[in-house]
Parts: structure tokens; sequence; C-alpha cells
């Protein structure tokens, strides 16, 4: 390894006089690993907004279904005529929520922000092994976004068909008018989205299998990196048969092949196409899909391993279980896919195998819960905000996760599948439990983002209590009424009596989402004000080993003005004592950054 | 109405910034704004935010036991087929699993982090491996799932891998955008032949017309089943994918265009048995509750009385996104006693009675 990284040092050295950038080349075509980072995370957050707005429209229906609001009417125009929400839009918004803050938000905007930001500053590299392809990554991602939001000003409607958007009613502009334009768009999106990622995660798996520095082991890269790592080599092997799917599901909708088709009467007369099968889509589009919930998660597990260690000024516990742990259900991962399907027509003995590996994965999740908790014990706990979203999503996760249990056996999943059951279980376990790897992020990393500057604590802990206490209150009761069979994505449960009890606990959620959602406006706030004149900080204001908190504020291209750091220990010497205990290793001092070499006074570990 | 809400939520959106921007003002007059660790957290902020993290845990477990208290009957009444009884065994044993794994990991996770927050001068204990409670904690997930797989894939096998009955009766679901019928084998208690190719007039749900055993199956809006005898529903869709959704019977199967899905149970309690339990009364009358209240909102506000709601009955949902008017797809089923049941399909036309009918 150690001639990898010489090569990289090599004609970077001379680096230090910067070359004039114009706004242009810094700004928007920069090929610099930290700028993208931040277009990434600014063009999540928007998206993000927009797709929590969606779900805010949508939590309103939900709560008063008899109501009439008038902002229906401003936000949605004739969809909302006279304040009453068409039917059809309700799916549009289900469906485009579903697809923003599943793609756009937690994969663009958490990993694609985090693994380009911490990727090279944390393996000691001066970028990524391709700034160009990188910049392209980015802005082929713009260019979804900017194709996914414009598909919402269709005239006959965004993408209804659910974010699974499952054939033959995505397939078949005359089942509903959404699946004519918007559909289309929707599928232009996601495609030009699946190249922006796997040119984004080939340049990671290439920038962190070659350009780590001199000492940087594999065992010795922080867990963040093995996180980011394993998740690009996820994405490179499933998303391909995403691309697949929707390319097969275009020629279906366009050039009358019949992949997914098969004996269809709509409209009034019979389709030509014959010999199809729309669970061959559900098995190609989960191929991806469920991987796609480790592709969230997994980075934002690496964000709070770190932020968790670093703020509990210990090592975390079970380094090497935790890497194997992220390899295990990496792996895992792709061969659960079935678990969306076992009651879609597939042979039962099919539900078997899948119900065996989906609880597999509960192994490598109970030990990463454990050695989570282990870390915090008997730790000096700083209660930084981006520690406190890292201990929350330690929560949700395991909250989360345990009804996964339920989900993935075959059997219970008979009678919770698709109910609101479903809808509280991946929230919690991917979507809040993602959000707060994000938050984490954001508060740990802003200092490496806006050279030096924090943002607010104070506005960071009402952010964190609003929010934790929010994302239960929304998604705990929401267990109950899935329990009771209530069916999701059901534009009112009121149409039919038996439901009418369900009524109350579908506004006390509501009222949650909106208190949840209120709270994210502080955290733009500081965001926001914090970028212009947040306090800047030390340069290693959280006291972290790794090797971005040895770089200057000011950004450089290349990251560091002199050679590159040389590694020589793990990230996790956390308090570690002298041989003799008297002391830390370095006196009065908690921590060793990477850059240290081993000291005289103390013990080498093998960790 | 609304816009004075409006009006409330910008006043209030105006009042949280206007409250934020003093708070950070506040924070600014801090002694230590000149600091450069004014915004890493201090003894006191790792004190505050340790003592919320206790308090965090007990609101946790109060909603959790809100939750269970007042939300737990909404939990289906008791099963109204056979295979359901092994269904809630198995739910009921993964759900205290689950909440006793929840209950302590929380507890521990929310605990150690109030103990251990930070204060200066506090050593951490420098503690990376353990292999031995790594072990302990690989292990005992990989048994207690071990239990639950094998007992979850028996059950499964069960209700999916079913044997035919002699007398069981064999019910064609038909889904279309947006409503379902069931088609009765008839008295040969074979389907007729059927796709979608031959829809044509009369003939709505494609069933062949050339096909003997077609003639004497009974297409049906209404599901009726009698009680005690198993039930295969063959399920077929026109259009799109639908599900079929019998959450009483602990059943459900997606309807796939261009294939034929299956599944089967047992009705073992009739409409008229589950409408006189103690669970189905005390729903009804608060569901009644709530119905008289709207009714009379609905009077008001001049759109006449909503519809009564008197008798409660099984119902057949679509639980797979369909189109707009997916959430209200549904069909009623009725479990009843054989005589009754021979007395209602004795009622109902034959497939070739109403072609030959509309021919003429």
């Amino acid at each position: 390894m150690a001639a990898h990284a010489a090569t990289a040092d090599h004609g970077h050295d001379d680096h230090e006089h910067h070359h004039e950038q114009t706004f242009i080349t810094k700004y928007i075509f920069s090929t610099d690993h930290k700028m993208i980072s931040k277009q990434y995370l600014i063009t999540g957050l928007v998206m993000g907004i927009i797709g929590i707005g969606m779900s805010l429209i949508f939590r309103l229906q939900l709560a008063w279904p008899d109501h009439q609001f008038t902002i229906y009417e401003v936000l949605l125009g004739d969809w909302g005529k006279d304040g009453v929400m068409d039917p059809n839009i309700y799916l549009a918004l289900i469906t485009i929520h579903g697809t923003i803050m599943v793609f756009f938000v937690l994969t663009a905007g958490l990993s694609g922000t985090f693994s380009n930001l911490l990727i090279p500053l944390q393996i000691g590299a001066r970028d990524m092994a391709s700034g160009f392809l990188n910049m392209v990554s980015y802005w082929l991602f713009f260019l979804s976004s900017v194709i996914m939001v414009l598909s919402l000003f269709v005239e006959s409607g965004p993408a209804a068909a659910g974010w699974t958007i499952y054939p033959p009613l995505s397939a078949l502009p005359n089942s509903i008018p959404a699946s004519g334009m918007g559909m289309t768009l929707w599928l232009v999106a996601m495609a030009i989205f699946i190249a922006s990622s796997l040119l984004g995660s080939l340049n990671y798996v290439v920038t962190v299998l070659n350009l780590r520095t001199k000492g940087m082991t594999m065992t010795r890269l922080p867990l963040t990196i093995w996180a980011f790592f394993v998740t690009a080599i996820i994405g490179v092997v499933s998303f391909p048969v995403l691309l697949s799917a929707a390319l097969m599901l275009i020629m279906d909708r366009s050039f009358g092949t019949s992949f997914f088709l098969s004996d269809i009467y709509i409209g009034g007369e019979v389709l030509h196409n014959s010999g199809g099968s729309p669970v061959l889509f559900e098995h190609l589009f989960w191929f991806l899909g469920h991987p796609e919930v480790y592709i969230v998660l997994l980075p934002a597990l690496g964000i709070s391993s770190e932020i968790i260690s670093t703020n509990a000024r210990k090592p975390i516990f079970g380094y090497r279980a935790m890497i194997a742990s992220i390899l295990a259900i990496a792996f895992l991962s792709t061969i659960v896919w079935g678990h969306h399907m076992f009651i879609s027509g597939m042979n039962p003995f099919l539900g078997s195998v899948f119900t065996f590996t989906t609880l597999l994965i509960a192994i490598p999740s109970a030990v990463k819960a454990f050695n989570y908790i282990t870390t915090l014990w008997k730790g000096n706990l700083q209660f930084n905000p981006g520690m406190l979203f890292s201990v929350g999503l330690v929560s949700t996760f395991i909250s989360g996760g345990l009804t996964g249990i339920i989900l993935g056996d075959s059997t219970l999943d008979i009678n919770v599948h698709d109910t609101y059951f479903v809808v509280a279980h991946f929230h919690l376990v991917m979507g809040i439990s993602a959000l707060y790897g994000l938050f984490a992020g954001v508060y740990h990393w802003f200092p490496k983002m806006f050279e030096g500057k924090m943002m607010n604590k104070n506005l960071g802990y009402v952010h964190f209590w609003i929010t934790v206490i929010g994302a239960y209150g929304i998604f705990f009761p929401m267990h109950f009424i899935g329990m009771a069979g209530l069916p999701r994505r059901y534009y009112t449960n009121s149409a039919f009596p038996y439901f009418d009890d369900l009524v109350d606990v579908n506004k006390a959620i509501s009222i949650f989402a909106f208190i949840t959602a209120a709270a994210q406006l502080v955290f733009l706030y500081n965001f926001i004000h914090s970028m212009f004149y947040g306090k800047v900080g030390s340069k290693n204001p959280w006291k972290s080993n790794t090797l971005e908190w040895t770089t200057d504020h000011k950004h450089i291209h290349g990251n560091w003005a002199g050679a590159i750091p040389e590694v020589h220990r793990w990230p996790y010497d956390y308090s570690k004592l002298n041989k003799d205990e008297s002391d830390y290793v370095i006196a009065g001092q908690d921590y060793v950054p990477q850059t240290v070499p081993l000291q005289d006074n103390e013990e080498e570990m093998h960790h | 109405m609304t816009g004075l809400l409006a009006l409330i939520v910008v006043i209030l959106f105006v009042v949280t910034l206007w409250q934020m921007s003093k708070i950070f003002k506040l924070s600014q007059f801090n002694k230590k704004t000149n600091s450069e660790n004014a915004q890493v957290a201090d003894d006191k902020d790792n004190r505050i935010n340790g003592k919320l993290m206790l308090m965090f845990i007990t609101f946790l477990y109060a909603i959790t036991i809100y939750c269970f208290w007042n939300y737990s009957k909404f939990y289906l009444p008791e099963p109204s087929s056979e295979h359901g009884a092994d269904y809630d065994t198995l739910l009921f044993i993964s759900l205290a699993l689950i909440m006793f794994v929840q209950v302590i990991t929380q507890a521990l996770l929310h605990y150690f982090a109030y103990k251990y927050s930070g204060k200066k001068g506090q050593k951490a204990l420098f503690y990376a491996d353990n292999d031995k409670l790594e072990f302990i904690w690989t292990i005992i997930p990989v048994i207690v799932l071990a239990g639950l797989i094998i007992y979850g894939l028996f059950t499964w096998s069960d209700i999916m891998n079913f044997e035919e009955d002699e007398d069981a009766i064999v019910v064609e679901l038909y889904a279309k955008r947006f409503g379902w019928q069931a088609r009765y084998a008839g008295e040969d208690n074979i389907l007729g032949n059927a796709n979608v190719r031959f829809i044509e007039g009369a003939n709505t749900v494609g069933v062949d017309e050339s096909d003997a055993d077609a003639m004497d199956d009974k297409i049906t809006t209404e599901l009726h089943l009698p009680v005690g005898r198993q039930v295969i529903f063959k399920l077929r869709s026109q259009d799109v994918l639908h599900s079929a959704y019998m959450p009483h019977f602990r059943a459900q199967m997606n309807v796939v265009p261009g294939m034929i899905t299956q599944f089967s149970f047992t009705p073992s309690k009739t409409t008229a048995e589950i409408r006189d339990t103690d669970y189905m009364k005390d729903k009804m009358a608060t569901i009644k509750e709530i119905r008289k209240e709207k009714n009379k909102a609905s009077i008001a506000a001049g759109d006449g009385p909503i519809d009564a709601y008197d008798e409660f009955n099984y119902y057949l949902l679509c639980n797979k996104i369909c189109g707009a008017s997916h959430y209200n797809m549904q069909m009623k089923i009725v479990v009843e006693t054989q005589e009754e049941y021979d007395a209602w399909i004795a009622t109902q036309k034959t497939f070739g009675s109403s072609i030959a009918a509309a021919q003429e």
C-alpha cells in the first residue's frame, strides 16, 4: 500500500501555490471533493424540504380527510380545488415523497455528501481518484433532481404508482393519468440518478483502495470509511439491476414489449401483451430496493460510530466486529430482497429461504447495537449535537430494527404486509435513523465544510430534543394502527366506517409530524446562519484522532499544505493510558491522533 | 376558519423565528463568546443533556405504555380462520420477545448516556475489545432467531402448502379497478377456463363460453363462505396488481395479471358469531358514537345524513396501490352455516344462464 500512497503524493507537493480559480471552476464545475460534497449536501437539503413538505400535506389529508384546506388549492392548484385533495395527487405525493427521501435525500444527500467530504480527508488523499468523474457524478445527480422536480409540474401529474412503481399500473398510461408523462420523467430522472450513483460509487471504491496515505492500512481506516466503501460496493452491485428494470419498463411502455405485462384488459380493450410478469419486475426492483435500505443506513451507521467514539472519549467497542458486521450486513442485504414479496404470488418455498436469510441480518445488527451501547459504558460523554443525534440513531435503529423481526417472518408478514406497521418500521429503521446520521454528520463536520465555522450548539439541542420526541410520537403509534389492519397508501381511511375509531390516532400522528417538521426549521436557520456568521472554532474542535482535523481551516485544493500526513495507528486511541497507567499516552491529552507515532511509554495493541 | 388558522400558523412561525434569533443572540453574549470552544459542549451541556436522556427514556416508556394501554384494543379480534390462531400465537411470542429486548436495550443506552455524561477530569475507560462478550451477544441472537425462524417456517409451510380437503370449495376472486367479484365453481366444483381475452358484452370476467365446466360457475359480488369448510381461493386480475387482504382471517395474497395466485383458509367463525363477541360489540359501540357526531356535523353542513353502520361485516380490502379509488375497493364477506350458504348459493345465477339471458 505504501507504494500507492507514494504515487498519490507525487506531483501534488507543489500544490501549495494555488492556481487562481474563477467563480465557475470554484463553485459550479468544481472538481474539488470538498466543494462537491457541499453541492451534494445543499441539493440534498433542498430535495429534503420538498420531500418532507409533501409528507406534511398528506398527513393533513390523513388526519382530517373530511375537512377542506385552502392550502391544498394554494400548493396543488387544480388538484386541490376548493380545498379538497384529489385522490390522484395523494398517490402522487406519497410516490414522490418516497422517491425523493430514499434516493435524493438519503442516498445522494447523505452518502454523496459525506463520502465526498470524508473519504479523501480521512484516508489522507489529495482528492478523489478522479475529480472529473466526481464532478460529472454530482451534475448528473443535479440534472436528475431537476427532472424529478419538473415532473411535479406536468399537467397529468407526477408519477403516482408508489415509489416501487410496480407495473402494470406504472406501465399503462390509461390506468392512471400519472403513468403518462409523469412516469416517463420519473424513469428518466432515475436512470440519470443511477448513472450518477455508479460514477460516484466507483470513484469511492477506487479512492479507498488506492489513495490511502502511508501507514493507513485497511484496519486503520475509520469506520466511516469502511461504511462508505462497502456502501459503494453494494451500490455498484445493485443499482445496475434497477437500471435494467427501468429500461425494460420503458420498453414495455413505449415499444410494445411484454417483459412485465400479460393478459390485461383495460380501458375497454384487451392489450396484446402476453407472457410477461409483474413479479419479475418486483424481483428486479427489490434486488436494488433492499440493498438500497443499507445504502441509506450504512453510511449513517459509519458516521455515528465515528462520532460516538470521539464524543465518548473511548475507542469504538469491537472495531473488527463492527467491520465484520458491516460486511455481513452488506452481503446479506443482497440476498434478502424476496422478503418484500412473500405474498406476491412467488413460490412459498422461496418465501422460506428469504425468511431465513432475512432474520440472519438481525445478528450483525444486534452486534452493532450492543457494541454501540458498550462504547457508551464508562465513557466521558461529550453531548455535542452530533453525539446526541448519534445516540438517537442507535435508539431508532433498535426500535425500528426489532419490528423487522416480525416483517421478515413470512408468516407474520401475511397480515401486516402493506399496512401502517410497515410504514412505521421502515421510517424508524431507515428513514429516521439515516436522517439522524445525516444531522449528526452535518453538526460534526460542519467546521470541515465551512472553513472552521461551527453550528450553534444550543439551537442544535433544541433541534435534537424536539425531533426525537416528535419522531417517536409519529411512528410509535403507527405500529398499532398497522396491527389493526389499516392498509397504507389509502387516500382516506373513512371511506368505510370500520376504521373510524383510528381517526384520533391519525390526528395525533399528524400533529407530531407538524411539530417535528417545525423543529427542522431551527436546523435550517442554524445551518444557514452558521454558514455565514458561525463562530470559528479550533482546528480540531471535537479533539478527534482522524486525519481531516489535521488540515487547515482554509480550504485548499489538495487538502494539506505540506506533505500528506503519515499514519501510525488506528483512529480510536481515545483515553488510552501509558504503560504504568499513570496518565494518558500523551500527558494531559485524552486522545492520540493517527499521525502520532507509537510512544515509548505505550503498549502496542492490535485492533 | 382556514384563513384564521393560516394566519395563526404564520404568526407562530414569525414568533418562532424571533425567539430563535433571541436564543441565538443570548448565546452570543455568553462569557465564552470569544473562546473558540464556545460551540463545543461543556460540563453544563453534558449534565443537562444527560438528564434529558433520562427524561427521554421515561418518555419512551410512557408512550409505549400509553400505546399498549389505549391502542392494543385496535388489534384485530380473535382470528376467524383456523390457521389464524397459529398466526396470533407466533405474533404474540415475537412481540413479547422484541418488547423485552426493546425495553432492556433502550434502558441501557439511555441510562449509560445519563450515567457517563462528561465531566471535566472524568477518565473514560479504554476498552476496545472483549471477545467473550462479543461472542455472547452474537450467539444469543443466533439461538433466539433460530428458534423463531424454525417456528415461523413450520407455520408458513402449514399455511401455504395446504392440503386440499375433499369437500373444499374453490372460489375465484376476480379483481378489477375498483371492485371484486367472486366466481364459485358450481356443482362440478371445477372452475371453467377464463382469460381477459374472453371479455365481451355480458361476459365481464372473461370466462370461456365454450368450456362446459364454466356453465355452472356462479359469479357474485359478495363472498359467502360456509363455516368450517376449507376454501381455496384462485386469484385473478383483470388489469393491474391488486392484493386481496382479509385481515380478520389473517389472509392476504396479491392478485397478479398474467398469473393465477392462490391462498387457502378455513373460516372458523360465522358473521353472526363475531358480531356477538364482546370485542365487536365494544368496537361497534365506539364507532357508532363517532358516527353520531359525524352525522350531526354532516347534517349541519347541509350534506345530509351519512350512511348508517349498524352491524359489522367481514370485508376484503385491496392492499396494492391500483389507482385513484384504491382506498375504496372492497368486498363484503359473509361467513355462515352450511345451510345458509346452500340457500344463498341456490339463489345465484349460473354463468350459463346469465349468458343465455343476455343473448336473448
